[in-house]
């Protein structure tokens, strides 16, 4: 069976599996449709926030980036997983405590304001529809590249299973197709990983293999030989990088604590039955990512490695057949500026003949390592897996936040509970649609924000969460004050550096050499001073306000229901 | 539940919180990215510490540290008699 043929067969299937779960798993009520009932096994739950986590950018793009960057790519690993540390311990619990259905449900009720529920409203809209665009992309991009289908047809189709069982499930639907996407995926990387790392190393683990010595007899270990071709060719040491230390530190700040306040994750807490499912859940969901995680930089080695030996230096002709396929759809491209038909790719810019697409590191693996047809196809399914799951997670969060939070809460409190269902579901098709237009247009600037999208949350909604279970002082005025100028202090860095005056973005300007991606850090730090600050001078919040954090500090004392 | 029992509760788990947080930082910020460079001169089977910290070791310690909060927590739940039913 050709390549084409096996990935036809294990999307359909996947699809078909997604869709059975969907019909099966309908939802009934409000509470099923925003937090799948409340009754979801902590496991399960794991496994689904696993799945809602890691998006495209996780599964295809990452060991990619990785594998160009070497140490520097450790932001993203540390950064994607650190943040569970922070949910679990300083966020999980006592949201599920609090026991309804959103972040702004939270922030309203604890800072006692509209004005600062329809802020948060705002600022988790605006983080959700900057990722869930890239997602739809995410999945054209497979569509095209494996089936041959359309850019745009394919982001229908992925259009088309999202509309049927976000709209239809709801949460509940959501968390058991993810559950079963989660499965597909981490097949899907583990199997070509656990394949490639036996073929260069010998050991059948990649984390282990990652730091072993290479099977081709030469006795050298593996990292050592690349930090040699690396610098060989040119670019910096593997295991080395080349960014600042107070520029990693930075963006790995961001990318932690920008993981603690996605809704989209954080929701994921409310469906299960208890606070201390909460927790334990928080610890299987790190559990399922690391799994990912820890096989994503052993991928990025093994494929660095395989790239340098096998084009770096060599005649154009003499050129690997993958070379060629990928070459032909615009992903590799080669431009032979001296004119002796060798590739020579070489970290001096002027002088470099190579350009490669990242993505393609982890889409192309299988077929730079000769593995089989099936796996290949499996690459593609796990792909789709990740970024409709990722999707689905970030749609519920946008028609929750309208149907929910603006509608009931905010605007028309006589709403009932037929008609809010009902607005969730016009809400969630709705953004589907856009979310689709926006995989067909991509604005340019979707890519570039999609990595801002942490620092936003870590500067808005992290220290209003953090502060308002932590001390029972902190005030409405404070808490606006602080969500609104660390928000608008992070876009302005990142608008100016990235959209405005591009040709200033370097270290040279860069304020204390912080670079765009980890600004969120300083906007948090701001948020947090200015809340204490003015927390200090305005009146204290209502008694009933300081008992509601009393109550969420303790588990055991009448957990709220679901209603 | 008695207001002196609760604030005690809670005191036990900032204790917890801070001990372990403190751990999370010195991994991951302290070890991988200030002291990367010396700890880099530490070898041990293919790896440099200071590299295999950042790209391995701390993600293992992060997934250590939620699990030992809960076990923690749920010691002290049962301790302070706020463990819940299973249906709330």
């Amino acid at each position: 069976m050709s390549v084409q043929a096996w990935t036809f067969l294990l999307v359909g299937l996947s699809f078909a599996l997604y869709i059975g779960i969907a019909v099966w798993s309908r939802a009934r009520s409000t509470g099923d449709f925003y937090v799948a009932g409340g009754d979801v096994n902590p496991v399960m739950n794991g496994m689904a926030t696993a799945a809602d986590w890691m998006s495209a950018a996780s599964f295809i793009s990452m060991a990619g980036i990785i594998s160009f960057i070497g140490y520097d790519g450790s932001v993203y690993l540390m950064g994607w997983t650190g943040g569970y540390v922070l949910l679990a311990l300083l966020l999980a619990p006592y949201l599920r405590k609090f026991g309804k259905f959103t972040v702004p449900d939270f922030v309203g009720d604890r800072y006692y304001s509209r004005t600062a529920r329809v802020v948060a409203v705002i600022c988790a809209i605006f983080v959700s529809f900057t990722y869930v665009a890239g997602q739809m992309r995410g999945v054209g991009i497979v569509f095209s590249q494996f089936l041959g289908v359309d850019i745009d047809m394919g982001v229908v189709i992925g259009m088309v299973v999202v509309f049927i069982y976000a709209v239809l499930g709801g949460m509940k639907g959501i968390t058991y197709t993810q559950v079963a996407q989660y499965c597909v995926l981490i097949f899907a990387y583990m199997v070509p990983a656990i394949f490639i790392s036996l073929l260069m190393t010998g050991n059948i683990v990649p984390q282990l293999g990652f730091g072993s010595k290479l099977a081709d007899g030469s006795g050298e270990y593996l990292l050592h030989a690349l930090d040699n071709l690396n610098q060989q060719f040119g670019f910096a040491a593997y295991t080395d990088g080349t960014k600042s230390t107070v520029d990693v530190f930075f963006i790995t700040a961001a990318l932690m604590v920008g993981t603690a306040g996605l809704p989209h994750v954080i929701v994921r807490f409310y469906t299960v039955p208890k606070v201390s499912a909460a927790r334990v859940s928080a610890g299987y969901a790190l559990l399922f990512i690391a799994l990912l995680y820890t096989t994503a930089p052993a991928v990025a080695a093994f494929a660095r490695t395989n790239l340098l030996k096998s084009i770096a230096d060599k005649p154009y002709t003499e050129a690997p057949g993958w070379y060629k396929s990928w070459e032909d759809i615009g992903l590799i491209t080669f431009d032979d500026k001296n004119g002796d038909g060798v590739i020579n790719y070489v970290g001096n810019k002027q002088a470099n003949e190579l350009t490669i697409d990242r993505d393609i590191m982890v889409l192309a693996n299988p077929q730079i390592a000769g593995l089989p047809p099936w796996v290949i196809a499996l690459v593609a399914a796990g792909g789709l897996a990740a970024a409709l799951s990722t999707a689905a997670g970030l749609l519920l969060v946008i028609s929750t936040s309208f149907a929910h939070d603006l509608m009931k809460k905010s605007f028309r409190p006589q709403t009932t509970e037929k008609e809010e269902l009902l607005f969730a579901r016009i809400a969630a098709g709705a953004a589907v649609l856009i979310a689709g237009y926006f995989g067909i247009n991509p604005p340019d600037f979707v890519a570039a924000v999609v990595a801002f999208a942490f620092g936003l949350a870590a500067s808005s909604f992290f220290p209003a969460i953090i502060l308002g279970i932590f001390s029972k002082k902190t005030t409405r005025e404070g808490a606006v004050t602080g969500m609104i100028v660390g928000i608008a202090f992070t876009a302005s860095y990142i608008i100016y550096f990235k959209f405005i005056n591009p040709s200033m973005n370097s270290a040279d300007h860069w304020w204390f050499g912080i670079s765009p991606e980890g600004i969120g850090t300083l906007g948090m730090l701001i948020n947090f001073a200015l809340t204490i600050t003015i927390s200090k001078f305005t009146a204290e919040p209502p008694q009933d306000v300081q008992e509601l954090v009393e109550h969420i500090r303790l588990p055991g004392e009448k957990t709220a229901m679901i209603s | 539940m008695k207001e002196g029992k609760s604030r005690a509760y809670w005191r036990k788990n900032l204790t917890y919180l801070s001990v372990l947080l403190t751990i999370w930082f010195l991994v991951s910020y302290v070890c991988s990215i200030i002291f990367v460079e010396p700890l880099n001169q530490i070898q041990f089977a293919g790896f440099k510490l200071g590299f295999w910290l950042a790209q391995q070791g701390s993600i293992y310690v992060f997934v250590a540290l939620i699990f030992i909060y809960v076990f923690l927590m749920n010691r002290l739940d049962g301790e302070y008699h706020l463990d819940e039913e299973d249906h709330p």
